[in-house]
């Protein structure tokens, strides 16, 4: 699905990582670990073409991400629900033109009709539906962008700190939410430094661990 | 045909819009106020610029049209002879080819001419004043030179003034003059487009986040424009129907001088010169629809 092959980044002229190989094949659960300033986010960036890598091939669905043009990557990133660290809502619209957002750019808002209460609900968010993004409490906030990231059926999942900001019961709800869509064969790339959010997902579903770490990214690591 | 139907269904669907898509990006009340208040400014003077044009236009047809019909015999004599060679030059015209009428101006006549300069009451016997005989030509014309041959010859005090000296710098003024106009227009249309692409540059920059979100989201470019390009259209669209009000408004308590008015009384609209000024508020819809677009996809292109 989305594959990393011999792939480097430089940042502001100092190379962030290089020789770095990813492949998010379907159905996985993967946690990204590392320092802070490892490239976590950059990487993430490059999974859903955010970013586009100073060499080696990032291939989104079977397609080169430098060759394609901005319309493509369009597409492609209505393949890969996003969940980010600071969420990134338009905070003028309610919560639930927010998560129907997606639905709306793809032309297919009148899906939204039918999904989107029973998502909110999943979400716990339906009495905050009507309510506007700064009025909305940090793990609100982080339901409100997993419930966006997935009304499309996306078929991957990136989350970035999905966690950061939100207390350990609020964790594990959302850990919840990411392993039921995998378990509905969503493939789930997850970057985190909560090692104990890690363990619990491990102990819920098979999940493997990437460090990287002094640009380099090492595969199964044990906890 | 299809190509047509396709393109009205395209503008349609436009002006119709999509409210969500629309709401996907706040508005912007600085952008929106000075795109008004510009198409309301640049239409009222487009309202000017076309009626200049209009009426230069009419004015250079009248006076070649009507003058090049025309001409004018002056016969400066004694008194005592004036009345010989006024019928002497009347029997030559009548026998000229090519004159269909002529005809000596009377006393009323001719003070009504000078009375713009020498005011009413003008005792034309006691001055000398040359009698003006009118000529109207047929379609075919005459031939001038052998005229003044002949007036020569048989009446001596007699000058053919066929108004070609005069004439042509004037209709060539009128027709600068519309040409004027016209350039105004383009200039006016111009203006707009520059000045709606800055506010469209600054309403995109404004809402740089409100893009970012929309593109992880999966919006093409085509969708993030067309919020703005929509947005634009409809406020041009807007503004210019309220500056091309006011300017015909405007236009049309313009004092009418009628015949004794010169050329600035006559400035306004005639006939369905009136529904030309309805081009204008579309016009800038259309104008506002490509520069918003092309400012828009122009800075989505620098901010990917």
């Amino acid at each position: 699905m989305i594959e990393l092959s011999d792939v480097a980044y430089n940042y502001g002229g100092a190379e962030l990582f290089s020789g770095l190989s990813l492949a998010l094949a379907p159905g996985s659960f993967q946690f990204l670990t590392g320092p802070s300033g490892a490239g976590k986010t950059t990487l993430l960036k490059l999974c859903y073409g955010d970013l586009r890598a100073t060499s080696g091939v990032v291939s989104l669905f079977g397609q080169n991400a430098a060759q394609m043009n901005r319309d493509e990557i369009a597409l492609a990133r209505r393949r890969i629900g996003v969940v980010h660290q600071d969420c990134q809502f338009l905070d003028h619209l309610p919560v639930a033109e927010n998560i129907a957002l997606p639905l709306q750019v793809a032309g297919r808002a009148n899906e939204a009709e039918g999904n989107l209460d029973e998502l909110l609900a999943w979400v716990g968010l339906s009495a905050q539906a009507g309510q506007l993004p700064p009025e909305l409490s940090g793990g609100e906030r982080q339901r409100a962008a997993l419930a966006r990231a997935v009304i499309t059926s996306p078929d991957v999942i990136i989350a970035d700190e999905p966690t950061g900001n939100v207390d350990w019961e609020m964790s594990q709800r959302l850990l919840t939410l990411l392993v039921e869509l995998n378990r509905m064969g969503k493939t789930v790339l997850i970057a985190s430094h909560d090692l104990n959010l890690i363990r619990a997902a491990k102990a819920q579903v098979s999940a493997n661990v990437l460090r990287l770490k002094g640009g380099r990214l090492q595969a199964g690591v044990a906890l | 045909m299809d190509r047509i139907s396709e393109l009205t269904a395209r503008a349609l669907a436009l002006l119709g819009g999509d409210p969500q898509a629309d709401r996907a990006v706040p508005p912007t009340g600085f952008t929106a106020r000075l795109t008004l208040f510009t198409a309301a400014a640049m239409a009222f003077l487009a309202v000017f610029a076309i009626a200049l044009s209009l009426a230069t236009g009419r004015l250079a047809d009248r006076w070649s049209a009507e003058l090049a019909r025309t001409a004018t015999l002056r016969i400066s004599a004694p008194a005592d002879q004036a009345d010989a060679q006024v019928r002497a030059a009347l029997t030559v015209l009548e026998q000229t080819p090519g004159v269909a009428s002529a005809r000596a101006l009377s006393d009323d006549e001719e003070r009504a001419l000078l009375e713009p300069w020498f005011g009413p009451d003008l005792p034309l016997d006691a001055l000398p004043i040359p009698q003006l005989i009118e000529i109207v030509e047929t379609a075919d014309g005459y031939d001038a030179t052998g005229l003044r041959a002949r007036l020569q010859a048989e009446v001596p005090g007699a000058v053919l003034d066929d108004h070609t000296r005069w004439r042509q710098p004037l209709v060539t003024a009128a027709n600068r003059l519309r040409m004027l106009g016209w350039v105004a227009l383009a200039l006016i249309g111009g203006a707009t487009a520059a000045m709606i692409t800055l506010a469209a540059q600054s309403a995109l920059a404004a809402n740089a986040q409100v893009i970012r979100v929309l593109r992880l989201v999966g919006a093409r470019d085509t969708y993030i424009a067309r919020a703005f390009v929509r947005r634009f259209t409809l406020r041009a669209a807007a503004g210019a129907a309220l500056g091309t009000l006011l300017g015909v408004m405007a236009v049309a308590i313009l004092p009418d001088g009628g015949d004794a008015g010169g050329f600035l009384t006559g400035l306004g609209f005639t006939g369905l010169g009136w529904l030309a000024p309805l081009m204008i508020p579309p016009l800038a819809g259309v104008t506002a629809f490509f520069a918003t677009r092309a400012a828009a996809l122009r800075t989505l292109r620098t901010q990917s």
